[in-house]
């Protein structure tokens, strides 16, 4: 499938999703209600089968937090970026795609971890690295006097 | 029977004369008692370090590189020196655990070992405890020391020892019928118990070769269970330190655990000593059949030389295991010894019994 | 005998129960500071929960506040056995990013890095295998093999472990005039060296007693887990980024992925073994055929990259390890996500490791071939 026929597939899928061709590769951006549902369309969909969640971070933007996954298809060899803006920055919450990639039940601890982004419906959600009293360090505006020299 | 001039029976016969005319018997036995006592003590921690040093050489060469170097020549006094280093070593004992158990352990296991000792011939004349149900004993008391193992690893409140002894447990109480029946399978063969009673009937051609393949059999079976009840590689399951990090002992410091590793050593030696004096013909020289001549060169060596030549070479081959193979796991072990062991033993000693029966035998 | 009755035990009344074990931080197999909880019944593992942060050093943030060639020197102490391999990922990404070519030379010199790296990776991983298993004389074979490989890369770049060799732009330093002569000398030797290897441990039987048949993952699980690299190639998972997505030199030469369908931890071992002699096929092709030219480009003092979000997956020795860097146009990136492979692999173990025992486990951890700092950044 080349990226122009995987844009129009994803329009099919979720009409509210903006896709378009980024630098290196097609990045969709849907609204956080949204979500699960298309998510759950992509690994489904026969034609599009985004089974490999190979990368998914999580991202401070300044006025909201921002989770991005990398889906890739064994099958059919394409890529697909998505883009999800949470609403609030402060308590921000997303729904947990861990049921339709299980290494996304990982990667989303860590997002919770150094951002401070909670999962809806996670199984097991648990800070991965740190103590629980420690901030979300990769979140701009955090604070270590001790740890952080800043210049 | 040609006079030995290696004999020690005729020594220790002229140190208990000497004895009885100055004292009483009572003193002599107390005199004698300390004299036998004081040279198994030394000859255990003695023989103890030379097997712990061997064991860093064996496995250095195993492992293209040269062992310890440093500590005297060609490190020497290495197992002196960590022996030192354990004895300094402060004694802890968890604040859980069940603290008369947990310092009862590592004697039980170091007793049981001096215990088995005793029975061994180490050259003619030298050998404490003669019994007549001599295997027996060894046998019976050798599985003792799993209550010392048991104990410890109880004992100390940690589920890693706890495991380790599990497993130590289930692993030295399959392999003891593996021990006694190939030992049995000789006991067919040479008619008798007594130990003494077994090197003398080894005089003429060792058991090994007399019992040809029954007894090739046996002897197999003997060196493999044997590894297993001294919880060596690769039946090392109850110390497995890459699962269990220490199994039973981890623990134990200082010189509580220098005498589970001390222990562990003696039992590689009992091992050794039995697999010779059973199979490998104890102290006696290697006789061919008619080679008068050759025999009579053989002769020369003294019995005590013999002994510990055979016994280093079982030491070996136990050593060349425990470095070139992986460990086994729990289920496999018990499977090697109730599935596979246990009826080839069954099975040898049927015929054996048809050889000795038939006189099948050399 | 009424009262005797009332106290005799049947055996509904032995209850088992489960109990749970602490593997590590500190414990010989899991190889650095990693927790397992198991949970255990007897032998056998019920659950097991990786707990993770003891060396978390928080790389991700550091690298808020560094520039672009800084980054590539953290990059040395995630995955420490793959290092080369992590500088390459941030050295391609901002070549991506301002889209320049490096000169062939470099290319060429980078891949026969990786692929040294690739090897004394999975040398070190031998060892340790073996050692899990409880073999130890592997540690010393394998230890002697990969001593050589790292004479190599202190003649080439004065460091051992941590390379930092590829920077954006290029090579540090141009290669020491004997490289190639020692890199083939080592190929030659290590193809002898390698069937040693069979030897010792492969052949044994209690080895492939211990291995095979154990501790399966299927090739949906391995996608699913996102497991890469040669523990997921022995499910069938075709994730080889040299093959599907070369960059570097890898275009240029021909090797096989090494593939197998069964998914136990025998396979794992066995393509590991076998990507060694493709690696050493790898390095052959090349060596002689190092073109001329310069080992770095002229950058600029401060690399900008221009505002955007790139992505780089390389192929490491553990498998896919992805930069993400997300560049505002100024010196320091916006946000860097490090994509370890180790984090996705380690996750998988509790789905693998069900059902088995503790010896298996320690086994199957073996063969994910896990390093630590990989895991926790």
């Amino acid at each position: 499938m080349t990226n122009e026929e995987l844009i129009t597939a994803i329009g099919k899928v979720e009409a509210e999703a903006e896709t378009r061709q980024g630098a290196q590769y097609v990045e969709t951006t849907v609204p956080a209600a949204r979500m699960y549902d298309f998510m759950n369309q992509l690994k489904q969909d026969k034609t599009l089968a985004f089974d490999y969640l190979f990368c998914l971070t999580g991202m401070d933007q300044a006025d909201h937090m921002q989770v991005v996954y990398h889906l890739e298809s064994v099958l059919h060899k394409h890529v697909l970026v998505v883009r999800v803006k949470t609403a609030d920055r402060e308590n921000p919450v997303l729904d947990s795609v861990s049921d339709i990639w299980p290494t996304a039940e990982f990667h989303e601890n860590e997002v919770y971890d150094l951002l401070g982004i909670r999962f809806n419906n996670h199984p097991d959600l648990r800070r991965l690295f740190l103590d629980e009293n420690w901030g979300f360090p990769l979140r701009k505006d955090f604070k270590d006097d001790i740890h952080i020299v800043s210049r | 029977m040609a006079f030995n001039i290696y004999d020690f029976t005729t020594l220790t016969k002229s140190i208990h004369e000497g004895l009885t005319a100055s004292y009483s018997a009572t003193t002599t036995l107390i005199i004698e008692w300390t004299i036998v006592g004081v040279a198994y003590l030394l000859f255990v921690a003695l023989f103890g370090l030379f097997l712990v040093y061997a064991e860093r050489k064996v496995c250095a060469a195993f492992q293209q590189r040269m062992g310890p170097m440093r500590v005297g020549p060609w490190g020497l006094l290495q197992t002196i020196a960590d022996f030192i280093k354990l004895l300094m070593k402060e004694l802890i004992t968890p604040k859980e655990a069940d603290k008369f158990l947990y310092n009862l352990a590592p004697f039980i296991v170091i007793i049981v070992s001096f215990l088995v000792i005793s029975v061994i011939p180490f050259a003619p004349g030298l050998q404490t405890f003669d019994f007549d149900i001599g295997i027996f004993f060894v046998t019976a008391v050798s599985s003792v020391g799993v209550i010392g193992i048991l104990l410890a690893g109880w004992s100390s409140n940690n589920k890693y020892s706890l495991i380790g002894a599990m497993r130590s447990g289930a692993q030295i109480v399959s392999y003891e019928l593996s021990v006694g029946l190939s030992l049995i399978t000789i006991i067919i063969l040479a008619g008798t118990m007594q130990i003494s009673g077994l090197v003398e009937g080894q005089r003429e051609m060792w058991f090994i070769f007399k019992g040809h393949i029954p007894a090739l059999i046996a002897f197999v079976v003997f060196i493999i269970a044997g590894t297993a009840e001294t919880n060596r590689g690769p039946f090392d399951l109850a110390e497995a330190e890459s699962e269990l990090t220490a199994g039973f002992h981890t623990e134990y410091s200082g010189i509580k655990f220098a005498f589970f590793f001390l222990a562990e050593y003696i039992n590689l030696f009992i091992v050794a000593a039995m697999a010779t004096t059973v199979f490998l013909g104890g102290w006696m020289p290697l006789h061919f059949g008619n080679f008068e001549s050759f025999n009579q060169i053989m002769d020369l060596i003294p019995g005590l030389f013999w002994f510990f030549f055979k016994v280093l070479g079982v030491i070996f081959l136990m050593m060349w295991f425990k470095w070139t193979f992986p460990r086994l796991r729990v289920d496999q072990i018990l499977n090697l010894e109730w599935k596979y062991l246990l009826p080839i033993n069954l099975f040898n000693i049927l015929l054996m019994a048809a050889v000795v029966l038939f006189g099948l035998h050399f | 005998m009424a009262e005797l009755k009332e106290v005799m035990i049947t055996t509904d009344d032995i209850k088992t129960d489960e109990y749970l074990v602490n593997m590590g931080p500190q414990h010989p197999s899991t190889h650095g500071v990693l927790r397992l909880l198991v949970q255990l019944e007897g032998e056998i593992v019920h659950n097991v929960q990786p707990h993770i942060g003891y060396i978390h050093s928080g790389i991700e943030k550091m690298t808020e506040s560094l520039s672009y060639p800084q980054i590539g020197h953290l990059t040395d102490r995630m995955d420490y056995l793959s290092a080369h391999m992590n500088n390459e990922a941030v050295a391609l990404c901002v070549e991506n990013a301002l889209q320049i070519e490096v000169p062939d030379r470099v290319k060429y010199i980078r891949t026969i890095m990786a692929e040294l790296s690739r090897l004394a990776s999975h040398q070190l991983w031998w060892c340790v295998m073996g050692m899990d298993m409880g073999a130890l004389t592997t540690f010393f074979y394998g230890l002697r093999d990969r001593e050589e490989i790292l004479d190599i890369f202190e003649e080439t770049c004065g460091a051992r472990l941590t390379v930092n060799y590829s920077i954006p732009g290029g090579l540090m330093f141009d290669i020491h005039p004997n490289f190639q002569r020692d890199v083939k000398a080592f190929i030659k030797k290590f193809r002898t060296k390698l069937p040693e290897y069979d030897r010792l441990l492969s052949g044994n039987v209690i080895f492939t007693e211990r291995t095979k048949g154990v501790g399966f993952l299927s090739r949906e699980d391995a996608i699913a887990y996102g497991v890469t690299g040669p523990t997921a190639r022995a499910s069938g998972f075709a994730c080889d980024l040299r093959k599907h997505q070369p960059y570097s030199a890898y275009s240029k030469v021909n090797f096989n992925e090494v593939l197998s369908d069964v998914g136990d931890t025998y396979a794992r071992y066995q393509v590991r073994i076998q990507e060694m002699w493709e690696s050493m096929n790898i390095i052959e092709q090349l060596i002689d055929n190092i073109p001329e030219g310069d080992y770095a480009m002229k950058m600029k003092g401060v690399i900008k990259l221009p505002e955007g979000e790139f992505y780089q997956r390389v192929e490491s020795a553990r498998g896919e390890f992805g930069v993400f860097i997300v560049s505002d146009g100024k010196k320091n990136p916006y946000r860097v996500k490090f994509r370890s492979p180790g984090f996705s692999n380690l996750f998988a173990i509790n789905h693998i490791a069900k059902g088995w025992k503790i010896a298996d486990l320690v086994a199957i951890m073996s063969t994910f071939d896990l390093v630590i700092p990989d895991i926790d950044r």
